[in-house]
């Protein structure tokens, strides 16, 4: 292959992202400047910074010696409650979000049921897990329930959203084969619609799965139970050692669900 | 069998897809349907099987009138009529069994075919379909592993295992080989004669609808301007549907391989062609 002279000489440079050159030096510039001014303008207590670092030492100190003993009562069963109030949590939650899933899809969905099934979303997104656990302690009282319900809500708002989003991408084709041979609804879901998405739906789950453990670790300490009832205790009465070891508990269960996921997700592709 | 009366379909966006769309099907009659991207014979057969909603007009199967079928009745007739698509539209991850039973699940029950237990003479009729198209040993694979041509095959037993009275099949080998793409179009002519099944088919490759179809529609801008036998095409005429071109390679061809199989590689040049315009459809 030669090429022919003429086009040896033309240049070519990739069309610069804002077309404008004043524009585009202008926010350059401007955006510098306000870097550097906004650099000079913190203010660091550098003896407070000192201090801080000594205490920071101490703290990792005791967490290096973390006692998993003296306490070992109080951490098995805030540890037990929970890992029940993650399962039964996320179990709870993929089951109500499958349908509103479903009624959140644009594609499959009429408008009502998509309107409805976006406003549950929306709420449930809207409000953060503490927020909603503060109400469930409220009306349901100190301990485990409020933070299940508190779960099993926030669940739904995230996995019926992804699930509603990855519906929304899929194969239409595939889906109107199915359609095409006469199959009902409920078929036509199980058929043209489930085998699409259930590894995502699969892989969201334990993800969630996940994220539910990690926040019931939080959910303790606005009284909804759990682990974080028994950290929050131990802080109290400045037991840094069990406190590192109720840590370390957590950080050890959230990687073994980090590669279980892994390894689960790779499976069912 | 199948009777089209004024069939009109406009889109939401004002695009009228089809104007006045009228034909008539014989029982037992395979035609092939052509025209260029766009010209809405795509549209004409998901009118048929309500994939898509006709604006006006009607669709005769026998003395039903397709589109004023409730949706309970509505998935009962879609059951007589298979379909057959470009991109093959298996389920990805299923199994080929599961594709071609899923062409039953107009007859059996939710929990039936959610639980997959299907009928034995299903399944029977799914083993026999699949060793007619040369895949039996393939029952357990998912669609995903198979190549275009098998898919298509897969494909074909789905549409077939309703037990249809019509097969409405759009590009069944816009993404195949020349070779397959043949052997595909043998296939589909060679079991719509067994079963005494009409046939619409949509296709790009006017020499090889040609070779197998005893009537060519052509369609353009959404109206019929072409509706007779696959030998009246001439280079007049395929411009009226296509717009200005040199058609004599087009048409040569045809008469020199009318039933022969030889000259895969010009006609390679041919289908490859049409497989790009495809792509744009």
């Amino acid at each position: 292959m030669t090429l022919t002279a003429p086009s040896l000489q033309r240049q070519w440079k990739k069309p610069p992202f804002i077309a404008n050159p004043w524009l585009r030096w202008g926010l350059i510039l401007g955006g510098s400047l306000y870097l550097v001014l906004a650099i000079a303008s913190i203010d660091v207590n550098w003896a407070r910074v000192y201090e801080g670092l000594e205490r920071g030492w101490k703290f990792i100190l005791a967490f290096s010696q973390p006692d998993f003993f003296s306490r070992s009562r109080d951490i098995v069963e805030g540890m037990e409650e929970s890992i029940i109030m993650t399962v039964t949590s996320t179990v709870a939650g993929v089951i109500i979000s499958i349908p509103i899933g479903l009624g959140a899809a644009r594609n499959i969905a009429p408008l009502p049921v998509y309107l409805i099934c976006r406003a549950i979303i929306a709420i449930s997104r809207a409000l953060h897990e503490i927020i909603i656990a503060i109400l469930m302690v409220a009306i349901f009282g100190f301990g485990p329930l409020a933070g299940f319900i508190t779960l099993s809500f926030a669940t739904i708002g995230f996995l019926s959203k992804l699930l509603a989003e990855d519906i929304e991408s899929m194969d239409r084709v595939q889906a109107e084969a199915i359609r095409a041979t006469g199959a009902s609804w409920l078929q036509w879901i199980n058929y043209g619609v489930q085998p699409q998405v259930m590894p995502r739906l699969i892989g969201l789950s334990i993800y969630r799965l996940d994220i539910n453990f990690r926040e019931s670790a939080i959910l303790g300490l606005v009284g909804a139970g759990g682990i974080g009832a028994t950290l929050n205790t131990a802080f109290d009465r400045y037991e840094f050692d069990t406190a590192a070891a109720i840590l370390i508990l957590i950080i050890g269960i959230v990687m073994a669900l980090e590669y279980g996921s892994g390894f689960i997700r790779a499976r069912v592709q | 069998m199948l009777r089209l009366d004024n069939l009109t379909k406009k889109y939401p966006t004002g695009d009228l897809a089809l104007k006045s769309v009228s034909l008539d099907i014989p029982k037992g009659q395979v035609l092939a349907l052509i025209g260029p991207s766009g010209a809405g014979k795509s549209t004409l057969i998901r009118c048929i099987n309500r994939l898509v909603e006709p604006t006006s007009g009607h669709v005769w199967l026998h003395d039903t009138d397709l589109t004023r079928l409730g949706s309970g009745a509505l998935r009962r007739a879609r059951r007589k009529m298979g379909m057959i698509f470009q991109e093959y539209a298996l389920v990805e991850r299923l199994t080929v069994m599961e594709n071609v039973l899923s062409g039953r699940l107009g007859y059996v029950g939710f929990w039936a075919s959610l639980f997959r237990k299907f009928p034995q003479k299903d399944i029977d009729e799914a083993f026999r379909l699949l060793e007619r198209v040369g895949l039996d040993h393939m029952a357990d694979k998912r669609a995903d592993e198979l190549s275009g041509g098998q898919r298509q095959r897969v494909g074909i037993a789905r549409a077939l295992i309703q037990d249809p009275e019509l097969l409405l099949v759009d590009e069944p080998t816009a993404s195949l080989d020349p070779k397959t793409s043949r052997q595909i179009m043998r296939l589909i002519c060679e079991l719509c004669e067994e079963r005494g099944l009409a046939a619409i088919i949509n296709i790009h490759d006017v020499a090889l609808a040609q070779m197998f179809v005893q009537r060519v529609i052509g369609l353009r801008f959404g109206e019929i301007v072409y509706d007779g036998a696959p030998d009246g095409l001439s280079a007049d005429m395929l411009t009226q549907i296509y717009g200005e071109e040199d058609w004599e390679a087009t048409i040569r061809k045809v008469e020199e391989e009318d039933g022969e199989e030889e000259e895969e590689n010009e006609n390679g040049e041919e289908a490859g062609h049409a497989v790009k315009t495809a792509g744009e459809a």
